[in-house]
């Protein structure tokens, strides 16, 4: 059967004033909250493992168990920080949501909160998007004075202050240790692990660092009931996800699905690709850290086992969509660029391997490659995977290898030909004008 | 590029020269000091409140001056060292006088190919500057910029960090003009005008300017699956009977439950640990837990994408 949208965090969003309390509360806004100050915070962390939610930040790793994690109240403070600095090559769906229903995370923070035993919340939003910046603090403002954040939060007795914070650019801090370390106010690096930020986390207190759509999925879970999540997506991969399409599809989009929905049915939803003479190409399922996917996988179920198996991760769901328009080694050299860019400089592999792969593909990019070249390029990926403290030089890995396996002669083709020639440029933009220069 | 503040050297070294180490005068100093005190207010540890800061200092000096740093420095009991280690690493905080609007056009990939390097060098050449280059007015600032999550409205540009979707050689062209011209310009998803470097600044260190509730919700592409959705008359399945409430005996509200009592500590000032502590007995065992956790699912933390 056709997989069908399950509009939830979305339902909404083409409200003219979608972001308001008003608006929110009409659609079953914090009525889930109520229920939930009623109830002991170990059965919602049980809630959140029954559900199956699994973290919508990109790794999958299950929402509840990593609550559960916390130690043990020692009377010191703990912490939720949300992971609101979305900037995934790809990734677009936490900042349309926090844009269009911020309330979403906002309940969804004071329910984990509670879950947790915390009383002060932060949302680290990257500093690059103001006016969803401008939305949360007013989203803030409305809980506050309807009684949803503050002191004895309805009654209740429990009190919660929620801090909404901006980053200042970097890529780095949407990694949880390095989004701490900015949080405490220093230079965005990963720490080592252990000790793990449940252990020690924010100001190395125990902390649990979700990413908003995790969070904002919690409302909708407790009012509806576990097992009604669960019984959205497949068996290991539960519930629904919101989908971001790019690129060459004729209506790009925010689609939110069950997990398991597969990108023939997304692109069929997104009105077919672009131009119906031109195949699909290329195309990434979870950002452009995950392994670059090829027309072979359009029919691959965008759940996290199935794309693991098929040798990509379903990440961030942002599927950006190639047609046979584009260069792949273009494509690939300035992904390069960003991860050469957004390395934090901590980790030696990551900081020089990253510039090591920019100068060869940049060579390949002008046709001036040597037969050398494409090896080098694989040896420095298996010289960078798994040898740094984060997942930023693994990232950086996945286009690369993926797509030497996928298309190798068109990085043969880079020994002797710019790839300019082959693939203009013009006819892969919006617009499909006459370029100007290439800028390579 | 206008100034000669802080310049940059091909090494990368910020130069401050000591005309952006003039005191601010008094009256600046004081209303400084007095939000600086509001933005630690916010946070249990005081440095947390150092980006925040760095954005205030930019609201008033248009740039991390040597000035700012020595100011925040001396609110937060840091080395001025500390502060331009930071200040030097994140990309929006600028090294040397920015122009009243930072145009930032996207060149990361996906945008890049649908237009994004085409806008960047037609407008590159239209103002005669390359990426962070100002205008000889101070008026545009001029950069590439990497995804701004905004993939499903490409090729995208930012003006002072507002959204422009759809854009064309010919739009940012006009986008600048206007700007230079300082004419009024609405962005595609954002408040009625765009606001000056400066002022945008001070929203991004938390003081509100009371534009949250002007333009849209959510832009076309947002709402793309909401449509298909009504169209077929798709909705997400009913909700299941007998959900949590009913099947909890109600606690006396929120009073304390398993050893996490409600309302222990009053947030602000709450009793931390040292920020290099290290955790022992209980909470070392737990992290033995996590790890293990962690080893199953190793790309747990995938930068740029959290959790």
């Amino acid at each position: 059967m056709a997989t069908q949208l399950t509009p939830i965090l979305t339902k909404f969003w083409d409200h003219p004033q979608s972001w308001t309390l008003a608006t929110y509360e009409d659609n079953e806004g914090y009525q889930a909250l109520k229920q939930a100050l009623t109830m002991e915070p170990a059965d919602l962390v049980q809630m959140a493992k029954d559900s199956g939610l699994r973290g919508r930040g990109g790794a999958g790793f299950p929402t509840g168990m990593k609550w559960g994690f916390l130690p043990p109240d020692d009377g010191g403070p703990r912490y939720l920080v949300v992971n609101a600095d979305e900037s995934e090559p790809g990734t677009c769906k936490d900042i349309p949501l926090m844009m269009a229903a911020p309330h979403f995370l906002i309940e969804g923070v004071a329910i984990t909160s509670f879950a947790i035993g915390c009383n002060h919340a932060f949302i680290y939003v990257r500093g690059e998007v103001v006016h969803v910046y401008r939305r949360l603090l007013r989203a803030v403002e409305e809980a506050y004075a309807a009684g949803y954040l503050g002191k004895d939060i309805q009654g209740t007795g429990y009190d919660l202050d929620v801090t909404v914070h901006a980053g200042a650019g970097a890529y780095i801090c949407g990694e949880e240790t390095a989004l701490l370390d900015s949080l405490e106010g220093r230079r965005g690096q990963p720490r080592l692990k252990p000790p793990f930020p449940a252990v020690a986390g924010l100001y190395a207190r125990p902390t649990v660092v979700n990413n908003v759509e995790s969070i904002a999925s919690i409302p909708p879970i407790l009012l509806h009931g576990s097992d009604w999540f669960a019984d959205m997506g497949t068996e290991k991969s539960q519930g629904f996800g919101i989908f971001s399409l790019s690129g060459h599809v004729k209506y790009p989009g925010q689609y939110e699905a069950p997990l398991g929905i597969t990108l023939r049915e997304l692109i069929d939803m997104a009105g077919g690709m672009r131009d119906p003479s031109k195949k699909l190409k290329f195309w990434t399922p979870g950002g452009s850290s995950t392994p670059i996917f090829t027309d072979r996988h359009l029919d691959v179920p965008l759940d996290f086992e199935s794309v693991a198996a098929e040798g990509s991760m379903l990440g961030t769901r942002a599927l950006q969509i190639f047609d046979e328009t584009v260069s792949v080694v273009r494509a690939v050299s300035r992904w390069i660029d960003f991860y050469k860019h957004e390395s934090c400089g901590k980790c030696t592999p990551c900081r020089e391997g990253t510039w090591w792969l920019a100068q060869v593909l940049e060579r390949l990019e002008h046709g001036k490659g040597t037969p050398e070249d494409i090896d080098k390029l694989v040896d420095i990926c298996d010289n960078i995977l798994g040898r740094s403290f984060c997942a930023l030089g693994d990232g950086a890995t996945s286009p690369v290898t993926s797509a030497v396996k996928y298309f190798r002669e068109e990085f043969e083709v880079g020994c002797h030909t710019p790839w300019w020639e082959a693939f203009p440029p013009e006819a892969s933009t919006l617009f499909n004008q006459r370029s100007v220069k290439v800028n390579a | 590029m206008s100034g000669g503040f802080g310049e940059v050297t091909v090494s990368g070294h910020l130069h401050v020269s000591s005309e952006s180490k003039e005191p601010y005068d008094d009256e600046v100093l004081e209303t400084l000091s007095a939000e600086a005190e509001q933005v630690i207010a916010r946070y249990p540890q005081k440095r947390s409140a150092l980006l925040p800061l760095l954005h205030l200092v930019q609201s008033v000096d248009g740039y991390v001056t040597g000035r700012g740093i020595e100011f925040c420095a001396g609110v937060l009991d840091l080395t001025t060292a500390e502060v331009s280690g930071v200040a030097t690493f994140y990309t929006q905080y600028k090294r040397h006088p920015n122009g009243e609007y930072t145009v930032g056009v996207c060149t990361n990939t996906l945008c890049a190919i649908m237009g994004g390097d085409q806008i960047f060098d037609t407008v590159s050449e239209h103002l005669g500057i390359g990426h962070d280059e100002t205008t000889e007015d101070g008026m545009i600032t001029l950069e590439r910029v990497e995804c701004n999550a905004a993939c499903d409205y490409a090729p995208v540009v930012m003006a002072n960090w507002e959204f422009f979707d759809h854009q064309t050689p010919e739009s940012t062209t006009a986008l600048v003009d206007d700007l230079r011209a300082g004419k009024e310009v609405t962005p595609s998803r954002g408040p009625s005008r765009v606001c000056s470097f400066k002022q945008v600044s001070r929203v991004l260190a938390g003081f509100s300017d009371g534009l949250a509730d002007e333009g849209p919700g959510a832009g076309a592409a947002s709402l793309r699956g909401v449509e298909v959705a009504k169209r077929e008359g798709w909705q997400a399945p009913p909700s299941h009977s007998g959900s949590q409430a009913t099947e909890e005996e109600p606690s006396a509200a929120g009073a304390s439950v398993s050893g996490q009592a409600a309302g222990r500590h009053d947030s602000v000032n709450a009793p931390t640990n040292e920020p290099d502590e290290t955790p022992t007995g209980e909470d070392a065992q737990a992290a033995e837990a996590t790890k293990l956790a962690d080893d199953d699912n190793k790309d747990e933390n995938t930068p740029g994408e959290g959790e």
